[in-house]
C-alpha cells in the first residue's frame, strides 16, 4: 500500500501541491432487516476507492477513484493539484494549517465477536425472535427488527510524513413496532428510534441489547398510544429521556459549535450558527450545571476512532462548562482562525469525500439527579422519549422535535400515557430552562448513524452521552 | 469519459456468472464535481470518479442482494456469489413472483457535452460571474456549482436490458447582508442553461430587500409560496402516500380516499419522467419502462406508484417506480410535476391583503406521516404582503401545517413552473397562493 500512497503523494508534490495527503479505504456492510414476518433486506456490499486531497497555490483541491491502480491514481493526483489551482482563481488567504506531530500508527476497535464471522442464521434468528414478539401482539400493523454491521479500514499518509492504518467496527440493531388505526399511526422503538443504537464494537453489543427482551414492550406500547390521550398544549415542565436528550444535544449544541459552519462554509446548505466567535468564553449557553464535552475516545462509543481523517489524534475537551460555552469543534484549516490548535473533528464519509468538521462523541454530562427524583419534584409536567421527528433552524435556534411518547406528571407521579407529543424552543432559553440532569447510573451513550452535513452531502456516524434531564417552562404541543 | 460499454461489459459478466433461478444487475457509473465557495471565495473543490454493481439473485421465492465497486471479474463473481448464498439462507417470501419481464423502452440519454466536460477552471470562472454581481454591493455569496454525468444500468436474465446516460449541472447559492439572506438555484443538462448573472441579480435583490427584518407574531396566515418551497412540501407528501407500499401497510394519506376531493380543485399532481421539464431516467432501477401516473386530479386522489413487488403482490403491472432494491420505502415519484394554474407572482401579491410570502423552507420533517403534519422553517426571504404590495421582510417563522390540509386551501396557483431539486429528485412547480397557511412560532434573525 505504502508503494500506491507514496506515487499519489509525489505526484501531487510534482505537479506543485505544498500540502497533501491520501485515503484510502476499503469498506464492508452488511443490512438485514425483517418486517412482519418476512426478510425486507439482507445485503452485503463493499466499497473501495481513494481520494487524494491538497493545497496548491494556497488553495484546496480533492479528486477520488474507486480504481485503486497506479495509473489512475496518477490522473487523480494531477487532477486534485489542478482543480486547487482553479480554486486559487478565487482566493481569499492561502491556507494554513495548525501543525501536528507525523505520526506512523495504527489503531482497531476492540471486538470481541467479529459481526462479519457471525452465520446468517444466528442473525436472522436473533432478529426473528425480537420481530416475532412484536408481531404477537394484537393490535400491531408493523413489525420490524434490523441490525447493521460495518468495518472500515482506511490508511492514511500525507505529505508531511504520517502514515496510519485503521481498523473502525461498528455495529447495531433495533426493534420497532408501528401500530395504525384510521389515520392515527403510532411507533415505539428500542433502543432508540431511526436505525436503533450502534457503536464501535463487534456482535456482543447486538446481543446485548437483548431486542427479544424489549420487543413485547415496544409493541404493546405502540398498540396503547392508539387510544392514549393527546399530548396537552401549553408550557410545561418536561423531562427529556436520554435518547431524545442525545439528538437535543445533537442539533442544539453539536451542529453550532462546528467552527466551519461558525465561519459561513455551510452557509449554502445547512446553514451558519448562533455561536458566533464573539460568543467564545463570553456566552451563557444554559445553566450552570449544563455540561458538555466532545470525547472521541469513549470506548466503544459510535464517535470513537484513533485519528481523525487528517491524521490528528483522537481528543476529549470541553464544550460547555458550567453553563459557559468554551469550545468549538475545529479541524487543521479553522482552528488557527481561533488562536488554537486541531481538536481532531475532520471526518470524511469514505474516500469519495473531503474530511469535514464532524461531531465525535457529544456529550451532555450526568448530573447529580435520578430520573425518580426529577418526577418527584415535578407537580405537572410531562415525561418525553425517543426521537419521532426533528426540526432546527439555520442557525440553530429555533428547535421543534416530537418523541414518540410522553407520560403526565401528576403530583411527583408518572400518570397516564400521552400522544404525539411534541415540543419547541429557542436553544439558549432552552438548555438555561435545565434545572436537573440525572447521575452516571443514568448515563449512557447513544449512536446516531445518520447525520447529515456538506456538498456532496456526508453521512456520518456520531454518539451522544446522556442521562435524562429536566427542563422548566417549555412550549409543548404545538400546532394543534 | 462516459463508458456505456463497461456498464454494459459488468452487466453481462455478472449475468453470464449466476447460477440462480433469475438475475437481475442494477449498475451506475458517476463522474462529478463540485466547487463549493463561500465568504465569496473557493474554499471546498472536488471531483469523484466511481462504478459500482448491485446483484439480486433469486431462488424461487428467495431473493439475495449483494453490491461491489471491484469491478474485475473474480470479484464480480464473488459479489454474485455472495448473492447466491444471501438467497439460499433467507427464509421465502411468498409474495414474490418473479423479476420484471422486458418492457417497451424508449432509451434517451440527456447529455450535454458542455457539461460533461466542464473544467474546474470553467467552474471557477462560472462562480466568478456570480460574485462579480454579488460583492460590488459588499454582499457575501455562498454556493456550489456541480457538473457531472450519471450512467445507469438495469439487465436481468429475462432480458430486460437497459442503459441511459444524464448529464446535470446544479447552481445553488445563498447571498447574505448581516442581517438577511436569499437563495437561488438552478439545475439543468447542459451548464450552459444555467444563467448565473439572472439568478445573482435576482439572489442580490431579495438579500437587499430582505435586510432588517421585524417580527411577525405566528398565527394563520395566507401564504404565498416560490416554488422551492412548494416542491419541498409535496415531495414530503409523495413520500409519505403516494408509493404502493405506504398504501398497503395502511400508513398512506391516499387510503380510503380514492376517488374522492381531499385538495383544491386547482390542484393536479403526477409523476412523468417524459415531461419535457424534467430531467430523469426513462427506466427505474429494476428496468421497467417509467409510466405517467397521476396522482391528484383537480383535488381528486387518482392513483399511486407502483414497483414489481407491490404490483404483483395486488396482481398489478410495475409503473416503474422501483428505487434501487432492496428498500424500506418501497416505490416512489422522482418526476413530480404540478399542474400550472393561469395566475402568477405579481397577482397573487396584488390580490394580497394581508399574506407572508416565503421563498423557501429549511429542515422541513414530518411529524404525522398519516395527516401529513410537517414542520420545518421558513429561509434565505420571508416578507410580509399588504394591501397587495411587499410591506417588510419578516423574522424567519416555524410552520406546523398538514400538507393534504394546505393544498386543500389553495386560491391561486401561477403559470410559471420551475424544476427544483429537492428530497425526492428533480419536481417541476408553481407558485401557490395558500389561506390559513399554521406558523406555530418565530426565531431570532
Amino acid at each position: 500500500m505504502k508503494d500506491l500512497t507514496s506515487l499519489a503523494l509525489d505526484v501531487a508534490k510534482t505537479y506543485g501541491a505544498t500540502y497533501a495527503d491520501i485515503r484510502v479505504i476499503d469498506e464492508e456492510h452488511e443490512s438485514i432487516a425483517i418486517k412482519n414476518g418476512r426478510a425486507e433486506e439482507i445485503t452485503a456490499s463493499t466499497n473501495y476507492g481513494f481520494g487524494v486531497r491538497v493545497i496548491a497555490d494556497g488553495s484546496w483541491g480533492f479528486a477520488s477513484s474507486f480504481l485503486v491502480e497506479k495509473a489512475e491514481i496518477e490522473r487523480v493526483a494531477r487532477l486534485a493539484v489542478e482543480i486547487a489551482k482553479a480554486s486559487a482563481m478565487i482566493r481569499k488567504e492561502s491556507a494554513v494549517l495548525s501543525p501536528i506531530p507525523v505520526i506512523q500508527d495504527n489503531y482497531k476497535t476492540h471486538v470481541e465477536i467479529d459481526p462479519f464471522k457471525v452465520s446468517l442464521e444466528d442473525k436472522l434468528a436473533l432478529l426473528s425472535r425480537a420481530e416475532e414478539t412484536v408481531r404477537k401482539i394484537p393490535g400491531v400493523s408493523i413489525s420490524r427488527a434490523s441490525m447493521d454491521i460495518f468495518r472500515e479500514k482506511k490508511v492514511f499518509a500525507s505529505l508531511e510524513g504520517s502514515y496510519i492504518e485503521q481498523e473502525i467496527t461498528e455495529s447495531g440493531a433495533a426493534v420497532d413496532a408501528t401500530a395504525i388505526k384510521g389515520s392515527d399511526i403510532q411507533e415505539r422503538s428500542y433502543p432508540n428510534s431511526h436505525g436503533g443504537d450502534v457503536a464501535t464494537a463487534g456482535y456482543e453489543f447486538i446481543k446485548g441489547l437483548r431486542l427479544d427482551e424489549n420487543a413485547g414492550r415496544v409493541g404493546e406500547e405502540a398498540v396503547a398510544l392508539l387510544s392514549a390521550k393527546q399530548c396537552p398544549s401549553g408550557e410545561f415542565t418536561i423531562i427529556l429521556d436520554g435518547s431524545q436528550l442525545a439528538l437535543q444535544v445533537h442539533e442544539s449544541c453539536g451542529h453550532p459549535v462546528e467552527l466551519d459552519r461558525v465561519l459561513g462554509m455551510e452557509a449554502s446548505y445547512a446553514g451558519t450558527s448562533f455561536l458566533t466567535l464573539d460568543k467564545l468564553n463570553k456566552f451563557q449557553y444554559g445553566s450552570p450545571i449544563v455540561n458538555i464535552n466532545a470525547d472521541a475516545t469513549i470506548p466503544g462509543a459510535l464517535g470513537t476512532f484513533g485519528y481523525d481523517d487528517e491524521g490528528v489524534p483522537a481528543q476529549r475537551f470541553d464544550i460547555i462548562r458550567d453553563g459557559l460555552f468554551v469550545g468549538y469543534l475545529t479541524n487543521r484549516e479553522t482552528a488557527p482562525v481561533i488562536g488554537r490548535q486541531s481538536n481532531g473533528c475532520a471526518r470524511a464519509d469514505g474516500w469519495g469525500r473531503i474530511p469535514l468538521i464532524r461531531m465525535t462523541n457529544i456529550n451532555l454530562l450526568p448530573g447529580d439527579s435520578s430520573l425518580e427524583e426529577m418526577i418527584s419534584e415535578v407537580k405537572d409536567g410531562l415525561y418525553l422519549a425517543t426521537n419521532r421527528s426533528w426540526s432546527i433552524d439555520d442557525k440553530r435556534l429555533n428547535f421543534q422535535f416530537a418523541t414518540q411518547v410522553g407520560w403526565e406528571i401528576k403530583n411527583g407521579k408518572l400518570g397516564a400515557m400521552v400522544k404525539n407529543p411534541n415540543y419547541t424552543g429557542i436553544t439558549p432559553g432552552f438548555w438555561n430552562s435545565c434545572d436537573a440532569i440525572a447521575g452516571k447510573d443514568e448515563w449512557r451513550v447513544w449512536g446516531l448513524p445518520n447525520c447529515g452535513k456538506g456538498e456532496p452531502t456526508q453521512i456520518m456516524h456520531v454518539a451522544h452521552g446522556a442521562a435524562p434531564a429536566r427542563f422548566r417552562n417549555v412550549k409543548v404541543g404545538v400546532g394543534r | 469519459m462516459i463508458d456505456k460499454g463497461k456498464i454494459e461489459e459488468a452487466m453481462q459478466t455478472a449475468i453470464g456468472y449466476s447460477t440462480a433461478d433469475q438475475t437481475e444487475v442494477l449498475a451506475s457509473s458517476r463522474s462529478t464535481a463540485l466547487t463549493r465557495f463561500s465568504n465569496n471565495y473557493i474554499h471546498q473543490n472536488v471531483a469523484e470518479t466511481n462504478m459500482s454493481i448491485s446483484i439480486r439473485a433469486v431462488i424461487g421465492k428467495r431473493q439475495g442482494y449483494a453490491s461491489t465497486n471491484r469491478l474485475d471479474k473474480d470479484s464480480i463473481k464473488e459479489t454474485v456469489n455472495k448473492a447466491i448464498k444471501i438467497a439460499e439462507h433467507r427464509p421465502p417470501d411468498p409474495d414474490f413472483v418473479s423479476l420484471p419481464e422486458p418492457g417497451p423502452i424508449i432509451l434517451r440519454d440527456m447529455v450535454s457535452d458542455t457539461t460533461v466536460n466542464y473544467t474546474p477552471g470553467q467552474r471557477a470562472a462560472a462562480v466568478q460571474r456570480l460574485l462579480g454581481v454579488i460583492m460590488p454591493r459588499n454582499l457575501t455569496a455562498a454556493g456550489a456549482l456541480s457538473t457531472g454525468y450519471t450512467t445507469v444500468g438495469v439487465a436481468n436474465s429475462l432480458g430486460v436490458n437497459a442503459v441511459e446516460t444524464i448529464s446535470e449541472a446544479s447552481l445553488k447559492t445563498v447571498v447574505m447582508s448581516p442581517t438577511s439572506s436569499a437563495f437561488g438555484s438552478a439545475v439543468a443538462v447542459n451548464v450552459a442553461d444555467i444563467d448565473i448573472e439572472k439568478i445573482a441579480l435576482e439572489v442580490e435583490k431579495t438579500t437587499v430587500r430582505g435586510q432588517n427584518p421585524v417580527e411577525l407574531e405566528p398565527g394563520r396566515y395566507t401564504v404565498v409560496l416560490y416554488p422551492n418551497a412548494v416542491a419541498d412540501m409535496v415531495s414530503f407528501m409523495a413520500f409519505a402516500g403516494f408509493g404502493a407500499l405506504s398504501l398497503q401497510e395502511g400508513r398512506s394519506f391516499m387510503k380510503d380516499k380514492f376517488g374522492q376531493q381531499i385538495m383544491s380543485q386547482n390542484i393536479s399532481i403526477w409523476d412523468n419522467a417524459y415531461d419535457p421539464s424534467t430531467i430523469g431516467f426513462t427506466f427505474d432501477f429494476e428496468g421497467v419502462p417509467k409510466e405517467k401516473v397521476v396522482f391528484i386530479e383537480n383535488g381528486v386522489t387518482k392513483g399511486i406508484c407502483y414497483d414489481s413487488y407491490t404490483a404483483n403482490k395486488e396482481g398489478k403491472k410495475s409503473t416503474g417506480h422501483a428505487l434501487p432494491a432492496p428498500n424500506p420505502y418501497g416505490p416512489l415519484p422522482l418526476n413530480l410535476v404540478m399542474a400550472p394554474g393561469g395566475s402568477s407572482l405579481a397577482q397573487m401579491i396584488k390580490t394580497s391583503e394581508r399574506a407572508v410570502l416565503v421563498s423557501r423552507f429549511h429542515y422541513t420533517n414530518l411529524e404525522d406521516p398519516i395527516r401529513t403534519v410537517l414542520t420545518g422553517m421558513t429561509r434565505d426571504g420571508t416578507f410580509l404582503i399588504e394591501d397587495g404590495e411587499i410591506k417588510t421582510p419578516v423574522k424567519n417563522l416555524r410552520f406546523t401545517q398538514s400538507i393534504v390540509e394546505a393544498l386543500s386551501k389553495v386560491e391561486l396557483v401561477s403559470m410559471d413552473r420551475e424544476l427544483k431539486e429537492g428530497m425526492l429528485g428533480a419536481s417541476y412547480m408553481p407558485w401557490l397562493k395558500i389561506s390559513e397557511f399554521n406558523f406555530t412560532g418565530v426565531t431570532q434573525f
